[in-house]
């Protein structure tokens, strides 16, 4: 046991010793929950918007004051001529024009029919889409408006209600996906790289020699990353709740422990990679490309699973960070307890036997 | 036998690292491994620390098979890789403390063993292994390897890199550690280090040319030795290679070693000859064989 805990000192030697591997832990969760939670949004918010009317009537201006007044969009300029709408495309001021046609009150009156043509910007598709959504809402409600003697024999209303993030704020999508990101950076690429860098200083053979068992040397390795991972869980929750009012909806004491067995998931890997690598270059190799990529694309994160084609759904399913951000979904935003997520834990469970079984299979007591 | 190695043969792949070697080690012996870099004393070392398996032949270690009972090997030996450059981010003290720690020892409990060599680099202990020089490093390391206190203790090239004036001194700190009763294997690739070991195995390509003790090694060379030297020595090793009656030229420090074919060999013949070759100053003295010339010879 002494020489466990000689062993476990020296590990946090290492890292406390090493100022910029310790900035990168700490600092990047920070930075990426920031990031994701302010910058990297869905929400449209003050979109530039031009008007090229054309019939300049009391409508169309009722229908301009009510879309200006939105707090998702912001009339940037007024075109005069169709000409105009190209050049305001390119110099990127305005994500949206909007057309209203000749003598649009009158065709509305005597007609019945107005049109008004939405042109968006879809450099990026996903803000087109929206802005004309959005538009096309505001149009609705003010026909409604318009309308109110009029009955329609016929007709379908849709009631919409948002569970579970009625505000549809993003950040709840993504503070889930950075704890699992994060975890899995930490836990599986750093072992796996503090294991191969014994391997490559030489120090390993000395540590083979040694009476250590393997067992306490890979135990001795993983211990430190449990502690900091755990403690970067609890950065980033906090974080969730402080700064986006992250709601917490079911209990804690099964978030932390949902959490421990995926941040033990995430160590088995990175353990597994270290028994596969030669060197550091490697381990990290492996585990950006193995780990970090399939955790932010088919994890569920940023992309839907159920959207995706039916191989990469299929996929998906070995990707531990899609369970755990079942979990996580489930506990924080839905409030649910183990008898809804007891398959995704029990498929966790599963995968880090299966990983510590390879990696046991696979250390080696001695160089070949 | 503090080690027993018995038709030991390795394969790598391709390459044999290993061939069909044998020798023992008496306890309490220095015994050295001496051989250019690639000769495989590195995977020997390797076999006798149970790191690698031998593909055939037996070998054991403080009487334990080094297959069988390796653990108990483990527990018995100090090792001293060839490229073991300690943690660098840890102090001297931590280190050492380190490697007292896993091998279940305290720094207090084997002092004595380590005093001599500690007192040197104790100054610095505070200082960051990486930051010491490479004679300190050295002298570090053993002290880590020798902790534990151990039976036998290898040490794989532990002087390549080091300065002459370290190496001095740590050949002389194994000599004191022979007198504790450490039985010593040691690998170089300096032949001046192969004289102050016991008995000396002169290595290459995987096999053992030779074992003897350093005095004896020097009679398998079967010529006399002659020092030649000349005021341009690149002119002078020409010379000498194109001269038909000789046996071997090598360049040794500020002379050539020369050795010739025939038995009756007489110096002023070659000193004719060179000077023919417009070579002046030529002095021709008689020297004694070094490891280095027998090692040459047999490397043949």
């Amino acid at each position: 046991m002494k020489r466990f805990i000689g062993f476990i000192k020296k590990e946090f030697y290492h890292i406390f010793r090493d100022k910029r591997s310790l900035f990168i832990l700490f600092g990047m969760p920070i930075a990426q929950i920031m990031l994701f939670g302010f910058a990297i949004t869905n929400e449209i918010n003050n979109v530039n918007i031009a008007i090229l009317d054309h019939s300049k009537d009391e409508t169309t201006k009722e229908i301009i004051h009510k879309i200006a007044s939105s707090k998702y969009f912001t009339i940037a300029a007024s075109i005069l001529n169709e000409t105009e709408i190209e050049t305001a495309f390119k110099k990127g001021h305005v994500k949206a024009v909007l057309i209203f046609e000749k003598d649009f009150s009158k065709n509305l009156g005597k007609e019945n029919n107005a049109t008004v043509q939405v042109i968006a910007d879809a450099t990026d598709p996903n803000t087109a889409n929206t802005i004309s959504n959005y538009v096309s809402a505001i149009l609705q409600n003010y026909q409604q408006q318009i309308n109110v003697a009029v009955k329609t024999p016929y007709q379908i209303i849709p009631k919409t209600r948002m569970v579970f993030n009625p505000e549809l704020k993003s950040v709840f999508m993504f503070v889930p996906g950075v704890m699992t990101i994060i975890l899995m950076l930490v836990s599986a690429m750093m072992t796996s790289i503090s294991i191969t860098r014994e391997k490559e200083l030489g120090t390993m053979e000395i540590l083979l020699v040694s009476p250590l068992k393997p067992f306490q040397v890979i135990i001795g390795k993983v211990v430190p990353y449990i502690f900091l991972s755990i403690i970067n869980a609890i950065v980033i929750v906090l974080l969730g709740i402080f700064v986006f009012n992250m709601p917490v909806q079911g209990s804690y004491f099964l978030l932390a422990a949902e959490s421990v067995l995926f941040i033990i998931t995430s160590l088995s890997l990175g353990i597994l990679i270290s028994t596969v690598s030669a060197s550091q270059q490697t381990a990290m190799m492996i585990s950006l490309m193995a780990l970090m990529l399939p955790t932010i694309l088919l994890s569920g994160f940023i992309f839907p699973v159920s959207s995706m084609p039916l191989p990469l759904q299929i996929i998906s399913n070995i990707v531990p960070a899609k369970w755990f951000i079942i979990i996580l979904k489930g506990i924080m935003l839905k409030g649910v307890g183990i008898q809804f997520i007891w398959k995704s834990t029990l498929i966790l469970v599963g995968m880090t036997l299966l990983f510590i079984g390879l990696s046991v299979k696979k250390y080696k007591i001695r160089l070949e | 036998m503090s080690i027993s190695v018995q038709n030991i043969s390795k394969t790598f792949k391709d390459k044999t690292a290993l061939k069909n070697i044998s020798f023992e080690v008496k306890e309490g012996e220095l015994f050295g491994l001496i051989g250019p870099d690639g000769a495989g004393k590195t995977t020997l070392f390797r076999i006798l620390t149970t790191l690698l398996f031998a593909d055939s032949g037996t070998a054991t270690v403080a009487n334990f098979d080094a297959i069988d009972d390796y653990k108990k090997i483990r527990n018995n030996v100090g090792y001293m890789p060839g490229k073991f450059s300690l943690y660098q981010d840890l102090t001297v003290e931590e280190n050492l403390e380190f490697f007292a720690t896993i091998f279940g020892t305290t720094i207090e409990e084997n002092y004595d063993l380590i005093k001599d060599i500690y007192v040197q680099i104790e100054p610095f202990k505070n200082r960051r292994a990486g930051k010491l020089s490479g004679g300190m490093k050295q002298k570090l390391a053993l002290c880590c390897a020798l902790i534990h206190k151990p039976k036998v203790l290898f040490l794989d090239e532990p002087t390549t890199g080091v300065d002459p004036v370290s190496r001095k001194e740590f050949w002389e700190m194994l000599k004191r550690l022979q007198t504790k009763g450490i039985t010593m294997l040691v690998s170089t690739p300096y032949m001046d280090e192969a004289a102050l070991c016991d008995r000396i195995a002169l290595i290459q390509d995987g096999k053992i040319l030779e074992i003897d003790t350093p005095q004896h090694i020097v009679k398998h060379y079967p010529k006399n030795i002659y020092n030649v030297s000349a005021n341009n020595m690149y002119q002078l090793i020409n010379s000498l290679k194109n001269y038909e009656h000789n046996y071997s030229v090598y360049p040794f420090g500020e002379f050539v070693h020369y050795s010739d074919k025939r038995n009756d060999f007489n110096p002023t013949d070659l000193k004719l000859y060179l000077e023919k070759q417009q070579l002046q100053n030529i002095q021709i003295s008689k020297t004694a064989a070094t490891i280095e010339d027998t090692f040459m010879e047999l490397a043949k």
